[in-house]
């Protein structure tokens, strides 16, 4: 008889032919967490480099306390969804700060950010309505129009003049949602903001930017790309994530659409999932207003980002893109790739291993993302592992 | 030459560079099993007709196109309606 998990056979291959000796990256587990920049994995006390921590505010005194607080007042949970009984006070007022932030008329919060591209993305749009998204988009997009009832297609990563044209395509009288993200999580590419919201002018199309790696490195206040170059109010739907720089769990969208609300009878990924728990929505609102009033975890993470971008390009390594908090070392050989990996892990530096068919360009990427709390004694650490590694597996360098 | 004998020879055309195997390329060579595409390539190739002929093939249709002809027809199709 056929087996279900018959159509797993090449993912099983390429599973058992990836032969890992001493740490394999499918299975990490931090037994402890001593802080936003070390854990004990496998035993070995190690500089954590590639968990998307970027203000560095998982321990910071004032969100634990808030947690702390929510989780005697209110309890473990709030055992309902956001239409039914999991709708609390404390919900309402980070809906209220993320308004705030960002200086929209609305903010409507999700469960995790997945489920905010999901809610939002095929909330929006119906059978008559075109969605058109970047190739590069994240797993949750690609999902998302997946449940969407609309023509689904989609423009060259990044390039702008060929969203213009492929918008330019659509015969006139259905509604089109065009969909980026900030920053691209793999490579660390900055979307070029300015040039598609342009173009979304020019053909009537409406714009949603998911902003998750953005989000807290970038903008005044740390709203995201948008706000860096003044554009928020050009952009009709925003989506982040708490699972990043706020360093909790959460997702939420923001929007000056006057009929926004209706959204909350209308998503079902935020009518029929459970609401966050009160000590993840107190964490989040305490981090938010953090992010909103101190620019020195911005600031931190800015400088860190320099010091290993420039000290690995330096060092000739082949970079994904400009320096920013997300640095991709692009390793050209599969298996140089991974023994790489292993053996930064034998020296107690985490970073991401990404292989194809999970990265742009099929690429193989020794993947960094920087926080706020890292010191520059720990980003020299990091430098001096990857020139050794790259020694010891002959990684081609410029 | 018929519309669709043209649409014909203008995709095996733009799908030299993804035959990688020098596939001898007819209506029933199939994407998945004869040339191998994997799903980067398939984005490309898709991109390149759109603007070879000027149309929108939505990502909707894709699952159901496993042959050279079912391109082709689908294409002949979208080009019809998007002349309208
Ligand atoms: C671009 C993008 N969107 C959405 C998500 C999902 O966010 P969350 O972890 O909150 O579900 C992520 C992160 O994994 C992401 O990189």
């Amino acid at each position: 008889m056929a087996d279900l998990f018959d159509k797993f056979a090449g993912m099983i291959e390429l599973r058992d032919t990836l032969a890992f000796e001493k740490a394999n990256p499918y299975q990490i587990c931090m037994d402890e967490v001593y802080s936003p920049t070390e854990a004990k994995i496998n035993g070995k006390r190690t500089l954590l480099a590639g968990t998307n921590n970027y203000l560095g505010l998982t321990f910071d005194e004032r969100c634990i306390k808030a947690a702390h607080d929510a989780l005697d007042e209110f309890g473990t949970g709030t055992t309902g969804s956001r239409v039914l009984n999991g709708t609390y006070g404390a919900h309402r007022e980070l809906e209220d700060a993320i308004a705030d932030l960002y200086g929209t008329e609305h903010a409507m919060v999700f469960s995790t950010g997945f489920l905010a591209n999901l809610g939002m993305i095929a909330g929006l749009t119906g059978k008559d309505d075109i969605i058109m998204i970047d190739a590069d988009s994240h797993a949750s997009i690609y999902d998302a129009c997946a449940l969407s009832d609309a023509t689904i297609t989609r423009f060259r990563h990044n390039d702008a003049a060929d969203l213009d044209k492929r918008l330019g395509r659509i015969n006139g009288g259905r509604n089109v949602l065009v969909v980026v993200e900030g920053l691209y999580s793999m490579l660390g590419d900055k979307a070029p903001l300015a040039d598609i919201i342009a173009a979304c002018k020019k053909h009537d199309a409406y714009l949603l930017v998911d902003e998750a790696h953005s989000f807290g490195p970038y903008g005044p206040q740390g709203q995201g790309i948008a706000a860096e170059l003044g554009m928020v109010d050009q952009v009709d739907f925003i989506v982040g994530t708490f699972s990043k720089s706020v360093g909790t769990v959460g997702g939420y969208c923001v929007s000056s659409h006057p009929e926004f609300d209706i959204l909350r009878l209308a998503s079902r990924a935020f009518m029929f999932s459970a609401s966050l728990p009160p000590s993840v929505v107190a964490s989040a609102t305490a981090a938010v207003r953090i992010m909103q009033s101190e620019r020195t975890q911005q600031e931190a993470l800015w400088r860190n980002a320099q010091q290993l971008h420039c000290g690995l390009a330096e060092m000739g390594f082949n970079l994904g893109a400009d320096c920013s908090p997300v640095i991709a070392v692009v390793i050209e050989d599969r298996d140089a790739a991974v023994r790489s990996w292993e053996q930064l892990m034998d020296m107690g530096i985490y970073v991401n291993l990404a292989l194809p068919p999970a990265t742009p360009q099929n690429v193989n990427l020794l993947r960094c993302s920087l926080s706020a709390a890292h010191t520059p004694e720990q980003i020299d650490q990091i430098l001096e592992a990857f020139d050794t590694v790259a020694k010891s597996n002959s990684i081609h360098r410029n | 030459m018929s519309s669709s004998e043209s649409t014909l020879a203008a995709i095996i055309r733009l799908l030299e560079p993804f035959n990688e195997k020098g596939v001898d390329i007819s209506e029933n060579t199939t994407f998945a099993n004869d040339l191998e595409l994997d799903s980067l390539s398939v984005m490309d190739f898709v991109a390149e007709m759109e603007d070879h002929f000027d149309i929108m093939i939505p990502l909707n249709i894709l699952p159901e196109l496993e042959t050279v002809g079912q391109v082709v027809e689908a294409v002949d199709n979208i080009a019809e309606e998007s002349r309208g």
